[in-house]
């Protein structure tokens, strides 16, 4: 399913808040349809690292490509094409709370493609079934359970037929069944769509489930200390951060 | 039988556009040939015609797809398909989906495990008229009910604070203080500056025609320090510390902050309520003092400019006219605005819901809630002040 073309890539990335560096010397590659995941501890900079592949916080230094376009060096017209080509599925949802969940699908489409309203509203019925949330088209998100939101979120990334897809701790707050449903969820996905992945997450069992490949971000070297697949990282990476964060720090 | 008899878009030629064919293979066998490029980008056919076909057609028992000339696909693909198999669900007609793309497959298999929690999940049926007038009127008297029983707590809060026995952080009311006090004389000088001037320019255009321009002190004397630099501020307090109140406790519901201070046996209503409505029921006789100052120099400076009265004429025409009774109503109607403008913060802040759109509401709600209890208040203390005489 993996097809060997770069989609997405980090060159010399560093990413700063003022005179602080957060990570440095960042480099990456994401083959189209693969499931890349972003991994660390808590307050390492994964989300922050996410929010500059999706062109929502400036590098210090560095390029990020989102297939062919560098992000932060293209002009304002080629950076609106890029943004419907990415969908984003924010740890809360961040759904919009004032619509529904129909109408939070249905926003983008309407913004964006020519189609007619009963064309977009088939459409986001139809997204919505493919996150298992047919027949809550016309519930509000205050009403809906907090996995249900991140599939709704799902739904609402999927809107425009993204080729990237970002998933910021997917499965934060989710109870091991549900967290196990979303992993399945964005296997299909993949697995249907051939839309590349990245995700930021820290929760080992769904890092083993979907990760086609991954990095380890460092909170102390600020820097990427591991990269490849991670269950060879778990079995053979060298470094005991990286195996401690793998095994949950177990001995053997 | 094999029969070619539809053809549903125009360029089929191209290898770019969308191209439905159907063919039926057998008595019992209906064929779909889909090609070219099936994205949410280009005009897609519509999925009517096959679907008249199965209902006119009742004798097609079984739908094969062949889709190997389709070149791109996307959400465009599926939205024409899905309705295509709700039919045919209906109709109890099998389709035998192998000839689909298979990502295509895929997702309509997930599609399908969505449509059978519908069942399951969504359940209930629109409410009838009646059931609704039930509900509304039940949820009336539930919403009146929860009002009283805030309006018991605060007061119950009030009385353990006289007590010494409300918990409550002393810094939190100062802040409320300052907040209601020092940092709202910018935007109340500036209103009762202006309902002075106002009402002194209306009467003077009136007076003037019998001569009586002195008058005008009375006018605005009696009407800015009695009624409106009591209403004024309390609408002003209400736009803008009501909402602060609930959109700040709003906040906290969202947050589950109310819910950590009840698990931990802290009150809601001494730790948040009681310093909001303290500070604010406190700082309100202050300000409405204020702006009583501020209204009669807006008075003072129409009659210095525009009727030539001078400053110490004015000064004993407002102070023969004002007594200490229309200060005191003035007084009193300010404190019992200053406990109003606070429980109807607190209480929809507390009312909140659990979302962002909740805490807009809430402090829509606290501001109509606010100047209503506002204007109700000053016409039952006007009755009263009548009857009574003063």
């Amino acid at each position: 399913m993996i097809d060997k073309k770069p989609a997405i890539a980090a060159k010399d990335l560093e990413i700063a808040y003022g005179n602080v560096v957060i990570q440095r010397d960042l480099n990456f590659t994401v083959n189209s349809g693969e499931i890349f995941v972003l991994m660390g501890g808590s307050g390492c900079g994964k989300t922050t690292v996410m929010r500059c592949l999706t062109g929502l916080k400036a590098p210090a230094k560095g390029q990020v490509y989102l297939g062919s376009v560098s992000v932060w060096e293209a002009d304002q017209k080629t950076k609106d094409q890029l943004a419907h080509k990415i969908g984003i599925v924010y740890q809360s949802g961040a759904l919009w709370s004032s619509m529904t969940l129909a109408e939070n699908v249905e926003l983008p489409l309407g913004e964006f493609t020519d189609l007619k309203p009963d064309e977009i509203r088939e459409l986001a019925s139809l997204k919505l079934a493919l996150v298992g949330l047919s027949g809550f088209e016309d519930y509000f998100p205050s009403e809906i359970s907090g996995g249900m939101k991140k599939r709704a979120g799902v739904a609402r990334a999927l809107a425009l037929d993204p080729d990237f897809l970002f998933f910021d701790e997917p499965s934060a707050g989710l109870d091991p069944i549900t967290s196990s449903r979303l992993d399945d969820l964005i296997l299909e996905l993949r697995d249907s769509l051939g839309t590349t992945m990245v995700l930021v997450t820290h929760e080992l069992p769904s890092i083993f489930a979907v990760a086609d490949s991954c990095i380890y971000l460092d909170a102390q070297t600020h820097t990427m200390i591991a990269a490849g697949d991670p269950r060879r990282l778990r079995d053979e990476c060298e470094n005991p951060k990286v195996r401690a964060f793998l095994t949950r720090g177990e001995k053997k | 039988m094999k029969q070619n008899d539809a053809i549903v878009n125009d360029a089929r030629k191209s290898s770019e556009q969308c191209t439905v064919a159907l063919d039926q293979l057998d008595f019992k066998t209906l064929l779909i040939k889909l090609g070219g490029s099936w994205i949410l980008k280009n005009k897609r056919p519509s999925n009517h015609t096959i679907r008249e076909k199965l209902t006119a057609q009742a004798e097609i028992a079984h739908i094969v797809f062949d889709t190997t000339a389709v070149v791109q696909w996307d959400s465009g693909l599926l939205t024409f398909l899905s309705g295509i198999l709700d039919q045919s669900f209906q109709q109890g007609i099998t389709v035998d989906r192998t000839g689909l793309p298979e990502g295509a497959q895929k997702l309509l298999e997930l599609t399908k495990a969505g449509s059978e929690k519908k069942e399951d999940q969504k359940g209930a049926h629109p409410a009838s008229f009646l059931f609704r007038l039930g509900l509304t009127t039940v949820n009336l008297f539930r919403s009146a009910g929860d009002v009283l029983a805030f309006i018991g707590e605060a007061f119950t809060a009030l009385f353990n604070f006289f007590r010494g026995k409300a918990r409550f952080r002393r810094c939190d009311m100062i802040r409320v203080i300052q907040d209601c006090g020092v940092e709202a004389l910018p935007i109340v000088s500036l209103i009762s500056l202006l309902v002075g001037l106002i009402l002194a320019f209306v009467g003077a255009v009136q007076l003037m025609m019998f001569g009586a321009q002195i008058y005008v002190a009375n006018l605005v004397g009696i009407a800015m320090v009695r009624v409106m630099a009591a209403v004024m501020t309390g609408i002003i307090m209400a736009g803008r510390t009501g909402a602060a109140f609930a959109a700040q406790l709003g906040t906290m519901q969202v947050n589950e902050e109310i819910d950590a201070f009840k698990t931990m046996g802290i009150s809601p209503m001494e730790f948040l309520v009681l310093p909001r409505m303290l500070g604010l029921t406190l700082m309100m006789p202050l300000l409405c003092l204020y702006a009583d100052l501020m209204g009669l120099l807006g008075g003072l400076i129409v009659a210095v400019g525009m009727l030539d009265l001078n400053i110490m004429e004015y000064y004993h025409q407002t102070r023969s006219a004002v007594g200490l009774s229309d200060l005191l109503i003035g007084l009193i109607q300010s404190t019992v605005f200053g406990i109003l403008i606070a429980l109807a913060g607190c209480l929809r802040g507390i009312q909140c819901g659990r979302s962002a759109s909740a805490v807009g509401d809430a402090a829509t709600s606290a501001v109509v809630t606010g100047i209503v209890s506002i204007i109700v208040a000053t016409a039952i203390i006007t009755v009263i002040t009548h009857v009574m005489g003063i």
